[in-house]
């Protein structure tokens, strides 16, 4: 097995195998915590693109505006006839009103009780679903429905879901840019842990060398160092990220569930999160190997 | 047909001088070939130069001037990864002995065959049968540290010759052990020479140089004011 191998440079005691792993730990606790807030940033995001596809919702005024011409009317035939209307238009798919106790309920978390009585004046609220490859062209659809009931609005939604995605997009970025910093951190800290360890194994290297061992035998040894230290810096921080997330996953669904929305990961994307010990690992090995070979390569 | 190796030499040095800075000249002129399986001494006073002339054989140091070929080829020509590819064929028993204190008395004489990528558990047997055979059989799993002057030069001599090198560079080999011991690592260097290997010593030990009878390079001078030179400048090369 490679981690029993026989250690022809002594680098497991120097001072860099004890604090390295817990530098990696730290760097990967940060990478697993970062990527798994733009992982779930993603998935919510994805989750409101995908409901909110295809559905249009037309608010109808309580009251027309006293500049209308149509005021006597009741709200109940302005209704039907935006709902005639809609139903009249090619590519709309069913055009139902919201009723009382639907609108009731999604008021209640902001008006409480009151949202159950009658003589507020709400607008009437139709939920439209269009066939998204045939939907109605929206300006003209709005001009319709203002014929039809003056003051009706409709909404598809795209300038709220813009604005979310945007959000969705900056933390996603901001994710990125954590990653990479924590990255470049430890790149620099392993090539400054080779470039020590060569400099206290001098000796040792030298021998290596003059009894015929190729840069490259050198290298390996750093390389199967940085693999140990990786690995075990990497499954460490690995652990205490996916305690946070668990912990923190178990606060959300229990004290903050109807306010944020959910915010877990699929089986698949926990397993992605397995990636980030398994890359710090490997650019831990591949930076060891070009710091040895670069600096052994300025020797000769 | 003789081949170029026989022809040259399998050491040359060709008016090579060395210098470890610009006020210290160590080697000057020093001109010599060794035929492949020769047994050469090298003598002179301590601070001669004596271990400056091997470390420029084992290429650990380049010649200010002059040139140096190995095995036919002129060294400055050759790319690091020649270098370590012809180290391989090249054992060296160090004046320091330099083993690696981390590693047992065994694990430091396989070495050389781990580095080449010739190590498998067989020849664990190899290295048992020579190191109980430089009187180390007990000492196996020892380390270094713990391992009197005269034994880690034996485990250095063991190193040395393990992988059967074309050529043999020893410095001082028998400088920390008496003289039963010295014959016994000296026999063993004759063996080897037997069978093919090129062996160059250094020693200042003039006995042992009359016991054996072979041909000796003289380094006389070497301090600042003096750079050693090589007498006599042996054998004259066959081309030349
Ligand atoms: N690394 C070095 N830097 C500068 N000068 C050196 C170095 N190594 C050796 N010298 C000098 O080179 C000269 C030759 O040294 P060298 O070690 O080759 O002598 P030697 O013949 O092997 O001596 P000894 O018999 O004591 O081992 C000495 O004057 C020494 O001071
Ligand atoms: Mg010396």
């Amino acid at each position: 097995m490679i981690l029993a191998r026989q250690r022809d440079v002594p680098l497991d005691k120097d001072a860099s195998a004890r604090f390295l792993p817990w530098l990696i730990a730290f760097m990967v606790y940060l990478a697993t915590l970062a990527l798994a807030a733009a992982i779930a940033v993603s998935n919510v995001a994805q989750a409101w693109d995908s409901g909110l596809a295809g559905k249009l919702t037309v608010q109808v005024p309580p009251s027309p505006p006293p500049s209308a011409g149509d005021s006597g009317r009741g709200q109940t035939a302005r209704v039907d006839a935006v709902l005639d209307a809609l139903r009249e238009t090619p590519g709309v798919r069913s055009a139902e009103q919201l009723s009382q106790q639907e609108m009731a309920r999604l008021l209640e978390p902001w008006l409480g009780a009151a949202a159950g009585s009658a003589d507020l004046p709400l607008p009437a609220l139709i939920a439209v679903e269009v066939v998204p490859a045939r939907a109605p062209e929206l300006a003209s659809l709005q001009r319709r429905l203002d014929r039809a009931a003056a003051g009706t609005r409709v909404d598809d939604h795209q300038r709220t879901l813009g604005r979310l995605l945007e959000v969705a997009r900056t933390l996603q970025l901001l994710a990125v840019l954590v990653v990479a910093l924590v990255g470049a951190a430890a790149v620099v800290t392993v090539v400054f842990v080779t470039r020590t360890g060569l400099s206290i194994h001098r000796n040792v290297i030298e021998l290596l060398h003059l009894i015929g061992a190729q840069d490259a035998y050198v290298a390996r040894q750093f390389q199967r160092h940085a693999l140990r230290l990786g690995l075990t810096g990497g499954l460490i921080g690995l652990a205490l990220g996916a305690a946070t997330l668990w912990a923190l996953a178990r606060w959300v669904g229990q004290e903050a569930g109807a306010v944020v929305p959910e915010l877990t990961l699929s089986q698949p994307q926990w397993l992605s999160l397995l990636a980030v010990p398994l890359a710090a690992t490997l650019v831990a090995m591949l930076t060891a190997r070009i710091t040895v070979l670069r600096t052994l390569a300025r020797l000769s | 047909m003789r081949s170029r190796v026989e022809e040259s030499g399998l050491v040359r040095f060709d008016q090579v001088s060395f210098n470890y800075g610009p006020n210290a000249p160590v080697l000057r002129d020093v001109t010599f070939h060794l035929p492949p399986g020769s047994f050469h001494f090298v003598l002179g006073a301590s601070g001669a130069g004596k271990s400056s002339l091997l470390q420029l054989m084992y290429l650990w140091q380049k010649p200010t001037s002059g040139r140096i070929s190995l095995f036919g080829r002129d060294v400055a020509q050759l790319t690091r990864a020649d270098k370590a590819l012809m180290r391989r064929r090249i054992g060296v028993v160090f004046q320091d002995f330099r083993l690696l204190d981390h590693l047992s008395a065994r694990e430091n004489v396989a070495l050389p065959l781990r580095v080449a990528g010739r190590y498998t558990s067989g020849l664990d047997e190899h290295v048992r049968e020579l190191l109980a055979w430089v009187g180390l059989g007990d000492y196996l799993d020892a380390l270094p540290p713990t391992l009197s002057g005269g034994q880690q030069q034996r485990v250095a001599i063991a190193r040395a010759v393990i992988a059967r090198p074309s050529l043999l560079l020893a410095d001082e080999p028998t400088g920390n052990v008496d003289d039963r011991i010295a014959l016994r690592l000296l026999y063993l260097f004759e063996e080897l020479n037997k069978m093919g290997t090129t062996v160059v010593i250094a020693t200042h030990n003039e006995n042992l140089i009359e016991r054996l009878g072979h041909p000796t390079i003289r380094l006389t001078g070497g301090d600042s004011r003096h750079p050693a030179i090589a007498h006599p400048p042996v054998l004259p090369a066959a081309d030349a």
